[in-house]
């Protein structure tokens, strides 16, 4: 539990006309304070004492199942891509205390590049620090004041700051609606530059869009499209590229956003594109130009990690059975599922309410079971989620277990 | 259509949103009186949009917090 939160208000006193401003945190704090006096572990303060596997680790003393990680395809403890870290790390050091655009551009940055070149068969690829940098980056500097942004409601944290940092018109639709979309589309001003900005799974309920039917209509109205593809890379799609693969539109999207602290399993992020004039970003997009880029060894470990996620179908089918047999698992249990069918690695387990859900959360980290408790703002609809994310190194005897622990707390509870 | 009309058209279509059956009037605010939330918005926007063919952006939102600031601002767009 951290200090800060837990000590009691205490009215601050200021001088003249000043007031706190801290005080627009008032109703946050008090909903916080309200789920800790109920006697819940806090779910917002695991700490992991020692990380076993992609799969295990001992959380707040405990061995625990993870299946709240990102860890789709078991990436982190690969003995090549630990080793190409190491080794980066003895060769090049710590850090590169430095912008990509002046000293912070290693030989490892360039290899990290290339290996996206070749894993998604594009032009061009541009390393961010992170997955968030990446989507601020590029949308706020594609899409300008007068340019119209059209996006899906439940879009990542990442693209609305995206959206709001470079001033675009932001015209919002209902959440997988192709028609709302279309509609949207047509009545946007001739001549105005316009931006679709779509996500390949979504990562509260994870359910997939229908890439296929919107990228045509964001085609035929003229429109750039951007897809985010962050929890898809490495899993959906014959070659690990995404949804838009699966769904035969990958050559009509003019960027592919992604990440390496999922599926390659360490941290940065990325933009592929076509676009001719696309290297001009790495000198007008201001989150990769006044940050400092990647340390050597977290580029080395992620472009050893893409060059095998190219040769992962055996470990993309595994994650598939994993994800059909805990999804159709949970519904035999009786929990209510956010998909009705396993779309993704992603399975959202509906709960009645927070209070009910904190609950649930911590009869499953006890009985050493971790899942991600997602409440709301960052929830549609304002539903809380225990949302599970499957790995391909989760065994069908720890799917097993995993399915054993959630009846047991479900019973405990007395939401089944 | 003049202010009027839109004004008609805009009540009608809020009457559903209006859960707790706040009397509205020019200075209802959406977010204090209304108590919208950011679903909700994106709903009642959505149908104001399709009624009268245009794009309210979020943008253009931010700028608009009570009723008659919807109206006006309406009025105005479908008259372009």
């Amino acid at each position: 539990m951290s200090e800060g939160i837990s000590q009691p208000d205490q009215p601050i006193e200021r001088e003249g006309e000043g007031k706190d401003l801290f005080s627009k945190f008032d109703d946050i704090i008090a909903m916080r304070q309200g789920l800790l006096d109920s006697g819940v572990e806090d779910p917002f303060n695991l700490v992991m004492e020692k990380v076993l596997s992609p799969t295990r680790a001992i959380c707040n003393g405990r061995e625990t199942i993870l299946l709240g990680t990102y860890n789709y395809m078991g990436m982190t403890f690969d003995p090549d891509v630990v080793e190409a870290g190491k080794q980066a790390l003895t060769d090049f050091g710590a850090g590169t205390t430095g912008s990509r655009v002046l000293n912070g551009t290693y030989q490892g940055h360039k290899d990290v590049e290339e290996a996206l070149k070749d894993f998604y068969d594009m032009d061009h690829a541009m390393v961010f620090s992170t997955g968030y940098q990446a989507n601020l980056g590029i949308i706020s500097t594609i899409a300008g004041k007068g340019d119209y942004i059209i996006l899906d409601i439940d879009s990542h944290a990442s693209i609305w700051d995206g959206c709001a940092m470079g001033n675009a018109e932001v015209v919002p639709f209902k959440h997988n609606d192709i028609e709302a979309m279309e509609k949207r589309l047509k009545r946007i001003p001739e001549g105005a530059g316009k931006l679709v900005i779509l996500e390949g799974v979504y990562s509260m309920l994870g359910d997939v869009a229908p890439l296929k039917e919107m990228v045509a209509v964001a085609k035929k109205y003229g429109a750039m499209v951007l897809v985010d593809e962050a929890h898809s890379m490495g899993f959906i799609g014959e070659h690990g590229r995404g949804v838009c693969e699966a769904a035969g539109v990958i050559d009509d999207c003019d960027f592919i956003i992604g990440t390496f602290s999922k599926s390659v399993g360490t941290v940065g992020g990325f933009c592929v594109s076509n676009h001719p004039k696309f290297e001009i970003m790495r000198l007008v997009c201001r989150p990769y130009v006044f940050t400092a880029s990647l340390p050597p060894s977290v580029v080395a470990t992620a472009c050893t990690s893409i060059r095998k996620l190219m040769h992962g179908s055996n470990k993309r089918a595994h994650l598939w059975e994993n994800s059909k047999a805990l999804h159709k698992g949970l519904k035999d249990l009786g929990f209510q599922l956010g998909t009705e069918e396993p779309q993704s690695a992603i399975i959202a387990v509906i709960m009645p309410d927070l209070q009910q859900g904190a609950a649930m959360w911590e009869a499953l980290i006890k009985n050493g079971l971790y899942v991600n408790l997602a409440r709301p703002p960052a929830t549609p609809a304002n539903m809380t989620l225990l949302r599970c994310s499957l790995c391909a190194e989760h065994s069908e005897d720890e799917v097993g277990q995993i399915l054993d622990i959630f009846e047991k707390s479900g019973k405990a509870v007395g939401i089944i | 259509m003049d202010r009027a009309e839109v004004d008609a058209k805009i009540r009608e279509i809020a009457e559903p949103f209006n859960k707790k059956g706040v009397t509205i009037t020019e200075d209802t605010s959406f977010q204090n009186d209304l108590e919208f939330d950011s679903l909700t918005v994106m709903d009642f926007v959505a149908e104001i949009e399709d009624e009268f063919d245009i794009i309210i952006s979020m943008n253009q939102q931010a700028e608009i917090e009570t009723y008659g600031q919807l109206v006006d601002a309406v009025t105005k767009m479908q008259a372009d």
